[in-house]
């Protein structure tokens, strides 16, 4: 029941937050702020999971293919894992690591220091000055994230390859174009304006709940992060089902 | 004119408002006092609608507060200024940036008459020059006369001050105090100041409350009245 009244008030809250009046204008400088804290912010912890990721992937895919089938499809292999399915769940689940978690944080800090009751009392709706730019501006960061991931991620793959495996770049590039299909691309990148929305939701959901002090604001980021966790996988699974099942 | 018609709020069976009710003339400012835990502050938000009340009504100007509509209650409150008792301030935003918003949201005003009108704020509260400070660098006075040249912003009819002089020292009570003497006399900004402090009751109120046992009572002399 519990779970229940929680998708619902979770759904009501994307609702109210989205499905709202409001004016680009005076919107603009907000949702950018969050494109650079969402986006940038999170350029550099990506990079480096993307570039082992990338390594991690090779060595995996080549201890289970090299000898036993062309050297080319460790290209096509890797480059399909990364960009279906490592490079935008991956992505994501870092995002919400941390950005969920610091937007839970802040809005409830700001609950509970009752920064919320003044915006309502100054007729400014907390929902529009504060979900929405959050939710447009990690959803437009996503998508932007996870293809410089990817790119990492593949970079670095076949730097491992060319130099630990003895797979030139051009054969491990003739995998990875051969067997590259546009489905498989845009397929991630749909997946991560998902993931983005999950992920600002669940932090500003969780930041408006708080009710108390410094640990419920503790306890806010904890579930922000476990929450839109779990939706990223339940997404990926559906999304799977949707474009590739 | 504010008129409060038997409004009551309870919370869990405990009864915090029984049906209170008091009026507030324009250019007139009303005390209420009372200990810590009466229900002032639960009072003050009910009235602008943070808390929803179990019954009765508010008018600001003849127009119902609690039953609006999101749009008409957003018109009502844009001429409301709040002084939160924490301050509120946007621990995020500068002086300027904090005194600006309701501006920003709610006019058009250029960039160059919105800081025109935020120097002629900052001069009535005595802060000029402070406007690129952030709230964690400001004393609490000086957080407290932020919070106050907030709640100007929109140049509202009302102010409402929620314990506006706790927990400050001697010298900046009097300069809170000083200045909803002020705004009350010189700009004629009607409203509630709720508090604990004698002092400051005996200072700025026309008219003075005591809330106790979650009614409330007009109280003629003060301090013989208080103490009982």
């Amino acid at each position: 029941m519990n779970i229940i009244s929680g998708i619902g008030d979770f759904s009501q809250f994307l609702a109210r937050s989205v499905f709202i009046p409001w004016n680009i204008h005076r919107t603009k400088d907000r949702i950018l702020e969050q494109v650079y804290n969402v986006g940038i912010g999170s350029l550099p912890i990506i990079v480096i999971i993307a570039t082992f990721v990338g390594l991690v992937t090779t060595v995996q895919t080549s201890y289970q293919l090299i000898g036993t089938v062309p050297r080319y499809l460790l290209g096509s292999t890797v480059g399909r894992m990364v960009v279906i399915e490592l490079g935008p769940v991956l992505t994501a689940l870092m995002v919400s690591g941390r950005c969920a978690s610091s937007m839970a944080a802040e809005i409830g800090t700001m609950r509970v220091t009752e920064q919320l009751d003044a915006l309502e009392v100054m007729a400014i709706d907390p929902y529009r000055f504060l979900s929405l730019p959050r939710i447009i501006g990690t959803v437009i960061s996503m998508p932007l994230l996870c293809v410089i991931a990817e790119f990492d991620a593949l970079l670095f793959a076949g730097l491992y390859a060319h130099y630990f495996l003895n797979v030139p770049f051009s054969v491990f590039n003739y995998g990875l174009t051969h067997y590259f299909f546009v489905r498989d691309f845009f397929g991630g990148l749909v997946k991560t304006l998902f993931f983005g929305l999950v992920i600002a939701t669940s932090g500003c959901y969780f930041g408006f709940q708080v009710k108390g002090g410094a640990r419920e604001v503790g306890r806010s980021a904890t579930y922000a992060v476990v929450v839109s966790s779990i939706l990223i996988l339940i997404l990926d699974f559906l999304i799977a089902l949707v474009v590739f099942g | 004119m504010i008129e409060v018609k038997d409004l009551s709020k309870h919370f869990d069976g405990l009864v915090v408002l029984d049906r209170v009710s008091f009026k507030v003339a324009d250019e007139k400012l009303i005390v209420i006092l009372g200990p810590s835990g009466t229900g002032k502050t639960v009072l003050l938000k009910s009235m602008v609608g943070l808390i929803p009340a179990d019954g009765g009504e508010v008018l600001f100007d003849g127009v119902s507060i609690l039953t609006a509509a999101k749009q008409k209650l957003y018109e009502i409150r844009k001429n409301i200024g709040y002084v939160f008792q924490g301050t509120a301030l946007f621990d995020s935003m500068n002086v300027f940036e904090n005194i600006a918003l309701p501006i920003l949201e709610h006019t058009s005003m250029d960039r160059k008459t919105v800081q025109e009108q935020i120097r002629r704020i900052l001069q009535i509260i005595g802060l000029e020059g402070k406007e690129e400070l952030y709230p964690r660098a400001l004393s609490g006075g000086m957080r407290r006369l932020v919070a106050i040249g907030r709640a100007l912003a929109l140049d509202p009819k009302y102010l409402f001050y929620d314990e506006p002089t706790t927990g400050l020292d001697p010298i900046a009570r009097d300069r809170v105090v000083g200045l909803i003497i002020a705004l009350k006399r010189k700009y004629k900004k009607s409203g509630i100041v709720v508090t604990h402090d004698l002092e400051t009751a005996r200072a700025v109120g026309d008219e003075v409350y005591m809330l106790k046992n979650a009614r409330l009572k007009r109280l003629s002399k003060v301090d013989k009245e208080f103490y009982e």
